[in-house]
């Protein structure tokens, strides 16, 4: 038997979760681009033949062919690293996909910095910013196996296509079995009330740490789930813009149009809060290990409690 | 259809999307009236679809890779029933239209958005080996342009169609030679096409693609070699008004009221022949 608190990475969650769905719906299927290795789908492929399409490495026609699956009433389930599927596939997301409103759900595996040493072309710092811009494809970034597990079975359930930003790590725990996902909802995960901290993903755990440490310097950070990156939780974050006067984002994405952007977008219309946006520069990202290059960035909850701390002395 | 009244449809609908080039000032004459052909042959009397059952799992399914000549796809559409023509006639190229200048699904037959090249295998890829899982009859057709062939994500459509032996995939290549800069062979050379698609593992069959008799016969016949099939269809772009055979520039022309008369003289001459046939 497996510790239910045992950590998971979003892999093996997600694989947990098609592996059920196969029995709940006929025609789901899982989509490869010479990816189910990194996708942690061998034993879901070897035990679902019938359920896998392999496409090759071809990333493009992977995302087009799906769109043709879908419409022909199959429920594709595409994986690619995030870096290859959300920006050399982009046009295909957008007319095969978005477009033509067809039910495939876009995985990018790998996101963010999670490649570590492969180097920039590997990593995805700007999968959020393209794929949010895309009308009518949701966008989710989930932080553990139990918003994971949640968020594929209302994935398996809905027909709306969707862009997924999943990591390598093992996931800390979050939340709890009982975890219950709606998209368009935030989560306030901790309250308080000196500043609003606003995560998604991976950066999320540390976020939360960050706000644990905070706490002994005598500040009380409130810290937020956004795994529904879209649709949007425009009414949390209004209300949030007025209660408090800082929100910071953190993530692990380019600064440029990723969820500081979008939080920042409905704050804005409040004037009251001011929004500091925590992520990866405008520029090619440091290679290092992905904890190396997180702390470099700052991104780590010492770098978090810092930022926190600077922003609230200003 | 008797291949008499193909070749009256073929003019009565090249007359039409003449008219609402014209009319609205808009359009791929040139690229219409070089698949003309193609189109009358697989709505009149090849696909297995009605306004009623477009889009189901088990009607076919067309998709028009080359999504700019959108123009006489509406009229055929228009002519079948799929959609309104005095809708489409006055609609054209007109705010809030849903009858613009490439496909969309707001049109009732069109089952995807196409105009941006190179899309249109894949989708039928996708179809077509839905179609095999699903164990459907269902037959797919894929019309493309021959400028297209340039688009990379062709030819990883045409790989995947091989590897999963899509024998129930019928792509067509519009051949006319002319893109909207000149010539393929002198934009970016794609021929001898036949050959590359062979090597891709396609049957590839060459046809006069503007010869409704040889069409129906190439289209009608059986696949029984169990690979994708490609039917290269040698065009004449602009095909059935002199002024615009066979010129590039009149890949998106719309023609002068006096070029708009003489069209119009010609294709009632043509008209006027088959009449006595």
């Amino acid at each position: 038997m497996s510790n239910t608190d045992e950590k998971l990475t979003a892999n093996a969650a997600i694989a947990q979760v098609l592996d059920e769905g196969t029995k709940l719906d006929p025609n789901l299927l899982v989509i490869t681009c010479d990816s189910r290795g990194s996708a942690g789908l061998v034993q879901f492929t070897n035990a679902h033949p019938d359920r896998t399409v392999e496409m090759g490495i071809a990333e493009q026609n992977a995302v087009t062919v799906a769109a043709g699956l879908a419409h022909g009433g199959k429920h594709p389930f595409v994986f690619s690293p995030a870096s290859f599927l959300a920006m050399r596939s982009i046009e295909q997301v957008k007319v095969d996909v978005a477009f033509n409103k067809t039910n495939v759900k876009l995985v990018g595996i790998s996101g963010g910095n999670s490649y570590t040493w492969l180097g920039n072309t590997h990593h995805s710092l700007n999968d959020v910013a393209i794929t949010r811009a895309i009308p009518d494809l949701e966008v989710y970034q989930p932080c553990d196996k139990y918003q994971v597990k949640a968020l594929f079975k209302y994935l398996i359930n809905s027909n709306k296509p969707a862009y997924i930003r999943i990591g390598k790590r093992k996931l800390d725990n979050v939340y709890h079995e009982d975890f219950n996902f709606v998209p368009g909802k935030a989560t306030m995960i901790k309250e308080g009330k000196d500043v609003c901290l606003i995560s998604t993903g991976e950066t999320l755990f540390f976020t939360l740490q960050a706000a644990k440490k905070l706490e002994s310097d005598g500040i009380s950070a409130a810290v937020v789930d956004l795994g529904s990156i879209k649709p949007l939780d425009t009414e949390m974050i209004s209300r949030l813009a007025q209660e408090f006067d800082n929100i910071i984002t953190v993530e692990e994405h380019d600064v440029i149009n990723g969820i500081g952007s979008a939080v920042a977008s409905i704050a804005a219309q409040y004037a009251h809060a001011k929004v500091n946006i925590l992520g990866f520069p405008d520029k090619p990202a440091i290679q290092g290990t992905q904890d190396e290059v997180l702390a470099y960035y700052g991104l780590d909850s010492e770098g978090i409690a810092n930022s926190v701390k600077k922003v609230l002395s200003k | 259809m008797n291949i008499l009244e193909l070749r009256k449809k073929a003019v009565q609908l090249r007359k039409r999307t003449w008219e609402l080039i014209y009319n609205h000032k808009n359009g791929h004459t040139g690229s219409d009236l070089s698949c003309t052909d193609i189109l009358v042959a697989l709505y009149y009397n090849v696909l297995n679809q009605t306004p009623e059952t477009v889009g189901t799992l088990e009607a076919d399914t067309y998709i028009q890779s080359k999504g700019h000549a959108v123009e006489i796809w509406y009229e055929v559409l228009a002519d079948k029933g799929y959609i309104d023509r005095d809708d489409l006639e006055k609609g054209y190229s007109t705010f809030n239209s849903p009858y613009i200048g490439h496909p969309t699904t707001d049109v009732k037959g069109m089952e995807f958005h196409t105009g941006s090249l190179g899309h249109g295998l894949g989708l039928g890829v996708g179809v077509a080996l839905a179609a095999k899982m699903n164990s459907l009859k269902k037959h797919t057709y894929v019309l493309m342009g021959d400028g297209e062939q340039a688009e990379g994500s062709i030819w990883e459509a045409a790989m995947a169609a091989s590897n999963y032996n899509l024998d129930n995939l019928t792509a067509i290549i519009d051949h006319n030679d002319l893109q909207i800069t000149g010539t393929t062979d002198s934009v970016m050379r794609s021929n001898p096409i036949s050959n590359k698609y062979e090597a891709f593992g396609w049957n590839v069959i060459e046809v006069d693609g503007n010869d409704l008799a040889a069409l129906i016969h190439v289209l009608t016949s059986e696949n029984n070699t169990g690979k994708p099939r490609l039917i290269v269809a040698n065009t004449v772009k602009g095909k059935g008004i002199t002024v615009a055979e066979n010129r590039a520039d009149w890949h998106h022309k719309v023609p002068s009221q006096e070029e708009f008369e003489e069209g119009i003289r010609e294709l009632d001459a043509q008209m006027e022949a088959l009449n006595h046939e």
